[in-house]
């Protein structure tokens, strides 16, 4: 749902994204989802279901797993963002990003930019998680296509990857 | 080349890397949703608000700079007022009658979505209502008429052997009644379409969509445009599962006329709430069975009454029941049957495509009813369905000879072997006797058709082509979409297969109907058997025109193969090949009688579901899944298995957690907050196997694998809720609240709780 901004007036917002500073001049009600996707073109970032339900449009806030949907861009004044983008930067994919590749856990591919953040929030905070770990962490993210089994699958893997075992 | 030179390639069969996965795990995929267009507009469609009715009045409110608006009624279409399809009922807009809530009525476009959201809720519609149906015993009683003569959509009548002799020799007679609630795609992109128009090259729409000649052959009706002047694109697609098989039509539809008439590109992306409101969904259906059975155990024959719910217009309503009437006997050997099948209207969005397509419902039905019968009977789920599996040489329901190998029984034992079903069993036995967790195990037999019904294939008469260029890549060319379920991928494993060359050398088009033959639409389980059968043809034939040519010999190695590309191109032009589909001789299918070859392949499955059921919470827990399954050829492992248990976890869902609430014909819980789909917490360990037994008509001897996991989970689940706690529940979804009702009618503690009881 696109809410209608009531405050007429813009403002200037000013924070970073995937290490850079960005300025953006817009309504301080517009969603954080609607600024990364249209008004920086980081379309990676996908709106599900606009109401905080499926995680599609995670992004990480301050290194917060959060939903860009329900974040007004003026609350995001002065954080630091890191979107699918930001962790895709490089000419080499994630060990994240390889193990979702090799163990099937992107099927049609929408929820997988959201899906992927939420996994590495939860590998930087459990390098080691254990499957009950994994489910709960990645409970806040739906995905219609594979039933999460390979999803876990790849967390698990790169997880083991990481820390060389 | 040999066959078994060609063998030694091992591409099919393979885990190679997903096609355009490293676009989908970089975020880099472009959905329709991420593209933007010059000078676009957004589009937005005011919708009916009640069930049925006249319209009388349309009111634009105060306050709205009108004028800045690009505004469509029906009056604007330039071709026919419907969505072309196959009875062409449904209107694109309505004119002067609504049959269901969410009916699109206008459209809207204004280049700021703020403004136009705005304007759409200041836009009021008077009706004069008119009586409405809401349910399918009321469309029965035909009291209101509200489609054609008598509500009926479509019906079948299937009739195998004497089942009115059957009665008398009957040991038992079996009766029940089974149904099945509507249930939401839930994709995770909502629908999307950004249509452009252009008075020299006519329409051009980007989608989320399986099927671009489905709409392809829509705008050309609605626009009253040749083929050559409508061209659609099918842009990623998150997530479809039949829920972008028919509508996309409407949509694209909708953007288009916004479109030629502003002179600007329209994008038109539902939000959540429209698209679960206003889009397609499961078929409701009710099943009645009626069998006779002897006293071993096994069927004699029966009566079969099948009704789904197809809401107010046709749609694909007919062929939904197809697939459900000829999959509502289930694996079992009938001597004698009669099925009756209809579809009847009501006042609510018609239903569509999903998964299965009729086939979960009746087959729900089946499994259910087999776990009655080994009660009335008294003997076991697993004896009872032992002797009645088909056997090669028997027929089906529609009199189809089986005539390949099928094992159902090894299916069965090394199903029950994966679940340890019998240590299992006797253990809840004991176990249920002290506390509030119940635990059970339930067993499914199911079998699903691959490809279109009967002489569907026929009809389609599906061409494809590969292409091979100057630098030796070869490009796969189908109108197949890829939305997860790994099209791309398959594809071009099969073609690359075919023409021995590399993994890597081998890419797929974007579909695009300028650039892409029709090779049918992505649905039915047909892409791999079908479809892939194809592709390899017209490699093969890319290969044979190159050694025909002399420039290619029996072996080649790539740079061989590239280097003959180039010199048969410079001397001859373009390298391309087509093939077209050919009905294997030994099909016959009689579409009067429903006789006959009903698919060229089927698919078998035993699945084992166990569960806990909580009396305290009144929860019902999926602890393990185990899913066995004979799919022919497994063309790629990771895809394969990942087709099973994203089945399989829809298809818990719809037996535990997903219940749409209807009020008067309109989805009033619209939203995913009160819609529930199974998280990553709520599913069991999803246990997937294979056996490959073989299909001759499938590419490498694949058949079909994308629907077959939508059937059997739920039947398998419920069967397990009755071996937990020993009520019979017969509906579903299934969720803590009919749990409640029925086990608080009745005292927990006392022994009266394990008696059956029956529950509708």
């Amino acid at each position: 749902m696109i809410p209608s901004p009531e405050t007429k007036a813009k403002c200037e917002v000013l924070f970073t994204v995937n290490g850079k500073t960005k300025k953006v001049l817009t309504h301080p009600m517009e969603r954080l989802l609607d600024v990364l996707r249209n008004e920086l073109g980081l379309t990676g970032t996908k709106e599900g279901c606009g109401e905080g339900e499926c995680g599609s449009c995670s992004v990480l806030m301050d290194g917060m797993l959060v939903n860009s949907c329900l974040i007004p861009v003026a609350q995001a004044s002065g954080a630091n963002i890191v979107t699918i983008e930001g962790i895709s930067a490089h000419a080499l994919l994630l060990p994240l990003q390889e193990a979702f590749l090799e163990c099937g856990g992107a099927q049609c591919g929408i929820c997988t930019p959201g899906m992927i953040l939420a996994a590495v929030h939860l590998l930087d905070k459990k390098p080691e998680p254990t499957l009950a770990e994994i489910r709960e962490g990645l409970a806040g993210n739906l995905c219609r296509c594979t039933g999460y089994m390979q999803i876990f699958e790849a967390v698990a893997t790169a997880a083991r990857r990481r820390v060389g075992k | 080349m040999t066959l078994a030179k060609l063998q030694e390639h091992h591409i099919v069969g393979a885990p190679v890397p997903r096609k355009e996965g490293r676009d989908k795990v970089t975020g880099a995929a472009r959905y329709v949703d991420d593209m933007v267009l010059p000078g676009m507009l957004y589009g937005a469609t005011v919708r009916s608000t009640i069930a049925r009715g006249k319209i009388r009045k349309i009111t634009y409110g105060p306050g709205i700079p009108w004028e800045e608006f690009v505004t469509v009624t029906a009056k604007d279409i330039p071709g026919k007022n419907c969505i072309a399809l196959i009875l062409d009922d449904q209107p694109c807009l309505a004119e002067e009658t609504v049959n269901h809530p969410e009916e699109p009525t206008l459209l809207l476009a204004h280049a700021d979505r703020h403004k136009l959201r705005k304007a759409v809720e200041a836009i009021s519609i008077e009706y004069e209502p008119l009586p409405a149906v809401h349910t399918m015993a009321e469309s029965e009683q035909q009291s209101t008429i509200i489609w054609g003569s008598d509500n009926i959509f479509k019906s079948y009548l299937i009739e195998k052997g004497d089942v009115e002799a059957v009665w008398k020799e009957a040991a038992y007679i079996v009766e029940g009644e089974y149904s099945t609630g509507a249930q939401e795609q839930l994709y995770i992109e909502n629908n999307g379409v950004i249509a452009s128009f252009d008075r020299e090259k006519g329409v051009t729409v980007w989608g989320s969509l399986q099927c671009p000649y489905y709409v392809h052959k829509a705008l050309m009706a609605l626009c009253g445009l040749p083929e050559e002047k409508v061209r659609v694109v099918q842009m990623e697609t998150g997530g479809a599962f039949g829920g972008k098989e028919e509508f996309p039509s409407m949509i694209a539809a909708h953007a288009t006329l916004l479109a030629i008439k502003s002179g600007r590109p329209v994008k038109i992306v539902y939000d959540r709430m429209e698209d679960m409101a206003a889009t397609t969904k499961r078929h409701p259906s009710r099943t009645r069975h009626r069998t006779a059975v002897g006293k071993d155990g096994k069927i004699l024959g029966g009566e079969i009454e099948f009704t789904i719910d197809g809401g107010a217009y046709s749609t694909l309503s007919s062929v939904v029941l197809s697939r459900g009437t000829i999959h509502a006997g289930g694996p079992y050997y009938w001597p004698s049957v009669r099925i009756r099948a209809k579809a009847v209207a009501t006042n609510s969005p018609p239903h569509g495509a999903f998964r299965g397509f009729g086939a979960p419902q009746s087959l729900f039905a089946m499994e259910r009813h087999m776990d009655r019968i080994a009660q009335v009977v008294g003997t076991s789920p697993i004896e009872v369905r032992g002797r009645n599996f088909l056997k090669p040489g028997q027929t089906t329901t529609t009199q189809q000879t089986i005539r390949e190998e099928i094992g159902l029984d090894h299916l069965l034992s090394r199903a029950l072997k994966l679940s340890d079903y019998h240590a299992k069993k006797a253990r809840f036995a004991r176990e249920n006797k002290y506390g509030v967790l119940k635990k059970g195990i339930g067993i499914a037999a199911f079998l699903h058709g691959a490809g279109f019904t009967g002489s569907g294939e026929r009809y389609l008469n599906s061409l494809v082509g590969v292409q091979a260029g100057a630098d030796g890549s070869v490009r796969v060319l189908v109108s197949s979409a890829e939305f997860g379920q790994g099209t791309n991928t398959v594809l071009c494993q099969i073609a690359a297969e075919a023409l021995g060359l590399p993994y890597e050398n081998v890419v797929i088009a974007q579909p695009d109907t300028t650039v892409v033959p029709n090779s049918g639409p992505t649905v039915a389980s047909r892409t791999a058997m079908i479809v892939g059968k194809l592709v390899q043809s017209a490699a093969i034939s890319i290969r044979q025109t190159l050694t025909k040519t002399g420039l290619l010999g029996d072996e080649y190695t790539p740079e061989q193969f590239r280097v003959a590309c180039r010199e048969y191109i410079a001397a001859h032009g373009p390298l391309k090949a087509y093939a077209r589909y050919e009905a294997p001789a030994d099909i016959y299918w009689d579409d009067e009688h429903y006789r006959g070859e009903a698919y060229a392949a089927f698919a078998w499955a035993v699945y084992v579901a166990e569960v806990t059921v909580d009396l305290a919470t009144y929860s019902v827990t999926v602890d393990d899944f185990v899913a066995l399954q004979e799919v022919g050829k497994v063309l790629h492992p990771v895809l394969a298995a990942g087709q099973i248990t994203g089945g399989v976890a829809q298809a818990i869902g719809f037996a535990l957690y997903e219940k749409v609430v209807w009020q008067n014909g309109r989805m009033v819980n619209n939203q995913m907050t009160n819609y529930i789909m199974p998280t990553s917490a709520d599913l069991p360990p999803i246990r997937v196997f294979f056996e490959e037994i073989g299909n001759v008509h499938g590419a490498h001897g694949a058949k079909g694998i994308g629907e077959l996991p939508m059937d059997g989970p739920a039947p398998a689940i419920l069967n397990a809720v009755e071996d937990a706690i020993g009520v019979r529940f017969n509906s579903i979804p299934l969720l803590p609240e009919d749990l409640f009702e029925a086990l608080s009618a009745q005292s927990l503690d006392s022994k009266a709780s394990f008696s059956t009881r029956e529950i509708r």
